[in-house]
């Protein structure tokens, strides 16, 4: 008898595609979702036809609002995210990363004066040949995606 | 205030577009010649609160205030301040807005000058925040450029020494991107200007060359603006005492230079301009430096609104 394993259709819940390959424990965290209740399914390492490899998030439960999806974003800028409800995708989009980021990001420049007062963050996102790098709106440094991610709050 | 000019406060280069800075070089020319100006800022009181050691900038800011007719308050040095004793910079400026008519800050912290011009709705001016800007530095260096060429626009500028951690040199070169300049970077290769900058002025398309020594290209520049190399950026003294000399400035350089051509210097000065070249009519260092009070002079009666 042919053996199958197959991920499971989520009832409610958020499906977080096209993760790039690697990445998915990482938005993980970044959702703070370690210690969710519910059932999170995830893939690493999936086929997928545009990239070769891909991560994939099923996370039953939960909808993913719109400062979430801007630090799914951060880490996975092509991502598309769907929201199930009774089986059903009722909603469809793809991430995009914000022109503005308020207190998502804590400086990387541990010169910037973010880090000794309070009073959060603010970084301006600038788009540059499909890339994007963060300018902290008060030391005015440039950082490039890969150099945020153990920055975002 | 005037509506050529939008700004509360002065942090950063980068928020000045082209014809503010224009602007602003304007009204320091009419400050500078201004007679009788010495009543203009009576009555206002500037805080100036230098969070690090400064001479030339924190005097030239209070010499600027008190020649104007205001009165100045600050601290000698840290030590003589409640932040000694733990108090954040948002209560110090809270506490400062309420004493005085405009800011000046230098801090140590990147962002400082920034994150207080927000605390506050009285005026701001960065004096310094760590290694990113220092804007009255490039508007006092663009007005001296300009006074001494009569123009700003298509000069040839040469920027010599420690070019990677200099933010003098960054914000001037940013700067002068309004203006079609053509530079030349000159510095030890370990000290090279950033690929951020590099990369845009490449994509301004705008001209510059790198060299490890200024000797071929004296007859092409209009502006050599030099700066002092720290030592202790090179990991082995040795490397230092290998270049140094290419860095330093001497009279007899000078005989090949352009007749136009002027020096120019931050402040201080080690030993990378020689004494000599003083006496020379290269030498405009000086002037740059008191252009700095008029400068400072101009942005302070602009932002307290008795100018324009």
């Amino acid at each position: 008898m042919e053996k199958t394993l197959k991920v499971l259709a989520i009832k409610n819940g958020t499906v977080i595609d096209h993760i790039p390959a690697g990445k998915a424990l990482r938005i993980i965290n970044i959702l703070k979702l370690q210690n969710f209740e519910e059932v999170i399914t995830i893939g690493k390492n999936l086929p997928s036809k545009t990239h070769g490899k891909k991560d994939l998030i099923k996370i039953e439960n939960l909808e993913l609002n719109s400062g979430q999806v801007n630090q799914v974003a951060l880490i996975a800028p092509l991502a598309k995210i769907n929201i199930i409800k009774n089986y059903q995708v009722i909603k469809k989009f793809k991430v995009a990363v914000p022109d503005i980021l308020t207190d998502i990001i804590t400086c990387p420049n541990p010169k910037c004066i973010t880090n000794k007062e309070q009073g959060g963050t603010k970084f301006l996102t600038i788009f540059k040949n499909n890339k994007f790098q963060l300018k902290c709106h008060h030391c005015e440094r440039l950082f490039s995606q890969e150099e945020i991610y153990d920055y975002l709050a | 205030m005037t509506k050529k000019f939008k700004h509360k406060d002065i942090v950063s280069i980068q928020d000045l577009t082209k014809e503010e800075i224009i602007y602003l070089l304007k009204l320091t020319e009419k400050i500078k010649k201004l007679k009788n100006k010495d009543g203009l800022l009576k009555g206002k009181v500037m805080a100036s609160l230098f969070f690090e050691p400064s001479t030339r900038t924190k005097f030239s800011f209070e010499s600027a205030m008190k020649h104007l007719g205001g009165d100045v308050l600050s601290f000698e040095n840290m030590e003589t301040t409640s932040v000694t004793k733990g108090e954040s910079l948002y209560d110090t400026i809270k506490m400062m807005e309420r004493y005085a008519d405009v800011i000046v800050i230098r801090h140590n912290l990147e962002g400082a000058a920034r994150f207080t011009a927000e605390a506050t709705e009285r005026p701001v001016i960065n004096a310094g925040d760590g290694a990113n800007q220092h804007p009255t530095q490039t508007l006092l260096d663009l007005f001296t450029i300009q006074e001494c060429q009569k123009k700003l626009n298509n000069l040839t500028i040469a920027m010599v020494g420690d070019l990677k951690y200099g933010r003098t040199v960054h914000s001037l070169t940013q700067a002068m991107t309004h203006f079609k300049s053509k530079f030349y970077f000159v510095s030890p290769a370990s000290l090279k200007m950033p690929e951020a900058i590099k990369e845009e002025l490449k994509e301004k398309k705008i001209q510059f060359s790198e060299l490890e020594s200024f000797d071929r290209i004296l007859n092409k520049v209009d502006i050599l603006y030099m700066t002092r190399i720290q030592k202790e950026r090179f990991a082995d003294p040795l490397d230092y005492e290998k270049v140094k000399n290419a860095f330093i400035l001497k009279a007899g350089d000078l005989t090949k230079a352009k007749p136009n051509l002027k020096v120019l210097h931050p402040l201080p000065r080690v030993n990378e301009i020689e004494k000599k070249v003083d006496e020379t009519k290269y030498a405009y260092y000086f002037q740059q430096a008191q252009n700095g009070l008029y400068l400072r002079q101009a942005l302070l009666s602009l932002l307290l609104n008795k100018i324009s």
